[in-house]
């Protein structure tokens, strides 16, 4: 699978985002670091995309220019031919389950990003949230008494709500223990398999990103670069015990060469 | 935390009634031993507290006292709380003013006496305006704190559901900053009201404070004294523990840790 | 090139607020100018009074009292409240016992205290250091209470697995975990020492800065120098307040405060 072939998006696909020689230098106190050089990459529209690699490598910079809240310092991110600029709706940010606003309850976060409806619309979409994401009953609980699970499925829904093109996720469920993470995972398939919003999805497991993601971008320690671009041809839902499954996750592996055995 | 087992939940009153006892005894036993024509013994206090209500001018004093703390106080709110929210949120605004902001804090209400007698005269506005002095500070810089300490997800998540700055500024970042805001406003309060009895022994004729003074004054009561400051006392307890009950609130609640 | 940039940011940081100090005292001698009644002095004429005081040899003399009684009141507040504190915190039902009665003391503004002060003391310095370390005692007593119970018990069960007795536990574990709270809880209690010395010199003594803004407008109405006092006032307490922050900042102290 060549680099050049794989940047593009997968066939038949309409070209949602696209980096176009994207590089980002932070200046602190003097001290020049790159962190980005020269990313190149196509989304397509409906696509579920996987940025993998070590933590530190400058996966979540990436993301945080495609959202809007940085610019780079080189090239340029288009969405729909645009260039973007600062962040927007129709791009949302999914943080860790700390971007839940404590002061909300359940429905007042979902409900965050819809204060322009009247309220029997308002109303009847959080509802709809809420019961997607599996959390009904505690639509008046408060954050603070929800586990890490159940608050990361708070920040979904809140996403979700405002009907986003794009949902941007930056290792959402780095801090749930690893079952709830796969249950996790299964929930935003489901979710994203009904309304089939491109997702841009950052982590550092290699599982999950073979689990998750139509293509996996695999970068390089910083500055980072793309080493590969593998497309999982997989249907979902996908047997993580097939060979396939395992061809390409020990494929990634390699790539990023770290060892079969511990 | 301790080397003793957990403690009963009797024991929370039974401790304090004792400790208590054994101070009022050794208070008591001084005044006895000492000889004191002077100073009053706990039950002469009683007798002092007793006197106050039946004459009516304790409730007098402690509304006179209240009022002015509650008119200084909600002048430094309504002041202080926005000023320190744009300051917290625009820190170049905020460098420009800090150090005019750290000359004039130190400076203790009760020296500003003078000027506030030349600006309001003798009465209860230079008392207002000396507890407006002493609470504004520390709640601009609790609200500066408290934007300032934001995390910046918070911040993040707001823009990108586009929210322009000033409904940045009211739905995200004052209630993330409210339980900051709050202690703020608590340790305020609690100034308001040592300034507000200094400010009575000084520049006013009404209040708790001037209460204090006027009963050695005139006559040497030092019962009153006495009696006139452990109520300054117990109505300072009861505004902080009114206080902190709003901290309870549930929409603030998550800023706080109570122990369960 | 490093340092020319940062030379000049420092240059850029510097001018804005001292342009803002600048435009304040433009409007002050303006509104002074406007004023009938000659009162109260413009920027000028308070730079006419401090050189006053300086040239009468006062300014000295009064800062050095003013900072000697607060050195004794504060130094002796900090020998008995600290350890005090230390061991009632450590221990849940000493502090079940006494916190009752230190909510009640705390409200009191130590001004309040003054009768009784002068009762025990007379006029003159022991009332003014009694006040600063009534002042003082129960702020730094409760900072050392809640400085014990905020030990995160990891370190007390570390200490504990690694065979400390009671004695090694305090000073190997108690007593580093617990001095960074401290020494914040010291630099606003140093903050407060410092208003209460000046309210205290204002009535109860004769000396000091306190006296100094009294005086001089009880004795012919020398604003002049009752506002270069309230600027001195300002600008000590400003200076106590970083020199504690720079103790803060020392290094072998700085563990405390890692989430900066």
């Amino acid at each position: 699978m060549s680099q050049t072939q794989a940047v593009f998006a997968g066939a038949g696909l309409k070209t949602k985002l696209s980096v176009d020689h994207v590089s980002m230098v932070f200046e602190r106190d003097g001290k020049r670091t790159e962190v980005l050089n020269d990313i190149n990459l196509e989304v397509g529209d409906g696509e579920f995309v996987c940025l993998l690699g070590p933590s530190g490598c400058g996966k979540s910079t990436l993301l945080n220019t495609m959202a809007g809240f940085l610019s780079p310092t080189g090239g340029a991110i288009k969405v729909d031919g645009e260039t973007i600029r600062k962040p927007d709706p129709r791009r949302i940010f999914v943080f860790q389950e700390r971007g839940v606003f404590p002061w909300l309850t359940v429905e007042g976060n979902i409900g965050f990003g819809l204060s322009k409806l009247p309220r029997a619309e308002r109303e009847q979409r959080v509802a709809h949230y809420v019961k997607m994401v599996g959390l009904e009953g505690f639509e008046k609980t408060y954050p603070q008494e929800l586990s890490g699970g159940m608050k990361q499925r708070v920040e979904v829904a809140r996403a979700l709500a405002v009907n986003p093109d794009m949902l941007l996720l930056d290792e959402p469920f780095g801090a749930l223990d690893s079952i709830t993470r796969l249950i996790m995972r299964g929930e935003l398939l489901r979710i994203w398999e009904a309304e089939r919003k491109t997702i841009i999805f950052v982590t550092h497991d290699i599982d999950e990103a073979v689990q998750l993601a139509d293509r996996v971008v695999v970068m390089s320690a910083r500055p980072a670069t793309i080493q590969q671009i593998v497309k999982i041809d997989i249907p979902h839902p996908r047997d993580i015990s097939s060979p396939r499954y395992l061809e390409l996750r020990d494929g990634i592996f390699q790539q990023i060469g770290l060892a079969h055995k511990l | 935390m301790n080397a003793l087992s957990q403690p009963a939940r009797w024991e929370r009153f039974f401790w304090p009634i004792v400790a208590t006892g054994l101070l009022l005894a050794l208070w008591y036993y001084s005044v006895r031993w000492s000889g004191t024509k002077v100073f009053p013994s706990p039950r002469e206090v009683e007798k002092g507290m007793a006197e106050l209500l039946r004459h009516h001018v304790l409730w007098r004093d402690i509304v006179d006292s209240l009022r002015r703390v509650a008119f200084g106080f909600g002048a430094a709110a309504t002041i202080g709380i926005p000023l320190g929210l744009i300051l917290g949120w625009y820190p170049a605004a905020n460098q420009v003013v800090n150090p005019v902001m750290q000359i004039l804090r130190p400076i203790s209400p009760i020296a500003w006496i003078p000027v506030a007698i030349i600006f309001f005269g003798v009465g209860d506005d230079a008392a207002i305006f000396l507890i407006f002095l002493g609470a504004f500070f520390p709640i601009v810089v609790a609200c500066i704190n408290g934007v300032a300490n934001v995390p910046s997800v918070y911040r993040r998540a707001g823009r990108n559901f586009g929210l322009t700055p000033p409904q940045l500024l009211a739905r995200v970042l004052f209630p993330a900053a409210l339980p900051q805001i709050l202690v703020g406003l608590r340790i305020a309060l609690g100034i308001a009201w040592l300034v507000v009895v200094a400010a009575e022994m000084i520049a006013v004729e009404s209040g708790l404070g001037f209460l204090v003074i006027d009963s050695r004054n005139s006559g040497k009561r030092y019962d009153l004294v006495v009696a006139a400051i452990l109520i300054i006392g117990l109505i300072g307890l009861i505004l902080d523990v009114a206080f902190r009950g709003l901290e309870k609130l549930r929409s603030v609640r998550w800023g706080f840790r109570f122990e369960s | 090139m490093q340092d020319e940039h940062a030379a000049r940011m420092n240059l850029r940081l510097l001018w804005r607020p001292l342009a803002f100090i600048a435009v304040l005292l433009v409007l002050w001698e303006i509104g002074i100018r406007r004023q009938s009644s000659h009162l109260l002095p413009g920027p000028w004429g308070v730079v006419g009074g401090l050189a006053d005081l300086v040239q009468h040899g006062l300014l000295l003399k009064y800062v050095v009292a003013s900072l000697f009684r607060v050195t004794w009141g504060f130094a002796l507040a900090v020998v008995l409240a600290i350890p005090l504190g230390l061991a009632i915190g450590w221990n849940r039902r000493a502090e079940m016992a006494l916190n009752p009665i230190l909510q009640i003391l705390r409200p009191i503004s130590p001004l309040a205290w003054i009768p009784i002060a002068i009762l025990w003391f007379g006029v003159g310095d022991l009332a003014a250091i009694f006040l600063i370390f009534v002042g003082c005692f129960f702020p730094l007593m409760l900072t050392a209470i809640n400085a014990v119970q905020s030990i995160p018990a990891v370190y007390i069960n570390a200490g504990r697995n690694f065979g400390l007795g009671s004695a090694r536990l305090v000073y190997r574990v108690l007593y580093p975990a617990v001095v960074p709270n401290l020494l914040v809880g010291l630099r606003i209690t140093l903050g407060i020492a410092w208003l209460v010395v000046v309210a205290a010199e204002m009535i109860a003594v004769s000396s000091g800065l306190g006296f100094l803004i009294v005086d001089a407008r009880n004795a012919g109405n020398r604003y002049d120098l009752v506002v270069a006092g309230m600027l001195i006032i300002g600008i000590i307490g400003l200076l106590l307040d970083a020199g504690m922050r720079s103790l803060e900042k020392v290094k072998s102290f700085r563990w405390g405060y890692s989430e900066d």
